[in-house]
């Protein structure tokens, strides 16, 4: 198969390429990365990943890492085919690049130190979570909310009118955070919890995240 | 009507965009931002940017900020200009954006860190954490071996040429090697300091490092 994605069901960034690749029902075949091993960190990896991250991706001899990187590389080279999701009008698609931009830099930073506080120090190492740190950083990702409550309520998606990778992005992590206390965050903000309960009755988003993480 | 830049010229996210503004030879006017004063958090600015950072730029009736996004529009809109800044099959456009990922993850967190720590928080009158900033130092210079081996194989990040993924390194740099003290990242790596010599003689980068130092 043309298409190949190293990487894990348990990564949000191996995620949002899968989904991306099931909103455009694109075939691929995924190569388990054992996180757990620490597969990662082993040369073979390393070679398409010099920072021993997950995913690294396929595409013949294209050969790509950086999950956003990947996700627009294939809107681009597969438009038309399946969901677009990167707008045609220029102008536009630099407005979803903007939002594009905060999911990496404002977004999943915050929910990502959550992620970790909340789920993986417990999954990982048996060990609670740091209650002050997890206060402080819902209180970051409150005011990133805010901001898209502000925005949801005059546009349906962050990008625009239109589904685009700006609201994709957002979707394997808002999941995850779906399943920790960190949902009454979304829940307190009406367009903000309308537009995550959109985004995840997708048909891409229900097929990709039925998948059991294991 | 020139692009409006908002942001002070000492800022490294306006240098971003002005970089990128001056490689393509479009015009622009920079209305500075007061961040001392807290201008950036006022209500006037906030309609401009909701999250109260810097740069925003308007050109005529659109607006946009997010620094990596607005270089990446620019580069596309004159990509007649320079062709190869944003790359011009889609291969060479996926390894431009990787590569900018990777400056915006990899290299900017540790880079604003260390900035924020050792610069910006005892101008504040806060303490430095010197554990945080030398655990910082140490990811850097793992991102430096990287960035050292990638450039063995190409004089640029993203190819032979110079990209977007170059640019957006300038400003995080320059603070490495002259604030931050940390020249010797560059300087001790054969193939970053070519690279970094390349990048930070272009004209442009010369021109917005000119304005720098006229109105600081």
């Amino acid at each position: 198969m043309a298409i190949k994605v190293y990487g894990s069901m348990l990564s949000t960034a191996t995620l949002r390429v899968l989904l991306c690749l099931a909103e455009k029902n694109i075939d691929f075949e995924l190569i388990n990365v054992d996180l757990a091993s620490g597969e990662h960190k082993k040369p073979h990896i390393l070679a398409r990943n010099p920072f021993g991250q997950i995913p690294a991706f396929e595409d013949g001899d294209i050969k790509l890492f950086e999950s956003r990187a990947i996700s627009q590389y294939i809107s681009r080279t597969y438009a038309g085919k399946g969901t677009d999701l990167i707008n045609t009008d220029p102008n536009k698609a630099a407005v979803e690049s903007v939002w594009m931009e905060v999911e990496s830099l404002k977004f999943d930073p915050v929910t990502t130190k959550l992620a970790w506080e909340l789920c993986m120090k417990r999954f990982l190492f048996g060990q609670n979570g740091d209650e002050d740190v997890v206060k402080a950083e819902e209180k970051r990702l409150e005011s990133v909310l805010d901001v898209y409550e502000a925005r949801l309520s005059e546009n349906k998606y962050l990008g625009g009118d239109s589904f685009s990778l700006a609201d994709l992005h957002h979707a394997p992590m808002i999941k995850f955070m779906m399943e920790t206390r960190v949902k009454e965050l979304f829940d307190a903000r009406p367009y903000v919890s309308a537009w995550v309960a959109d985004i995840l009755s997708r048909p891409a988003c229900v097929k990709v995240f039925g998948v059991p993480a294991y | 009507m020139v692009v409006k830049v908002y942001g002070p010229i000492k800022a490294a996210c306006p240098q971003r965009v002005l970089a990128c503004l001056l490689e393509l030879g479009v015009d622009f006017e920079l209305i500075g931002v007061d961040l001392d004063s807290n201008e950036h958090k006022q209500p006037g600015f906030l309609q401009k940017q909701p999250f109260g950072q810097v740069p925003v730029v308007e050109d005529e009736d659109f607006r946009l900020f997010e620094s990596r996004a607005i270089i990446r529009y620019y580069a596309t809109k004159y990509g007649d200009k320079n062709r190869k800044l944003y790359g011009t099959t889609l291969e060479e456009k996926a390894l431009v954006d990787q590569w900018l990922e990777v400056e915006a993850h990899h290299f900017n967190d540790m880079v604003y860190t260390i900035v924020l720590q050792k610069l910006v928080i005892p101008k504040m009158g806060g303490k430095t954490d010197h554990d945080l900033v030398q655990n910082c130092e140490k990811k850097l210079e793992q991102v430096f071996d990287i960035y050292e081996q990638r450039l063995s194989k190409s004089s640029h990040l993203a190819g032979d040429w110079f990209t977007l993924a170059d640019l957006s390194h300038l400003p995080g740099i320059r603070y490495l090697v002259n604030e931050c003290e940390l020249s010797h990242m560059v300087r001790d790596r054969k193939n970053v300091n070519l690279w970094w010599n390349d990048i930070s003689n272009r004209p442009a980068w010369k021109k917005v490092m000119q304005l720098f130092h006229e109105l600081s």
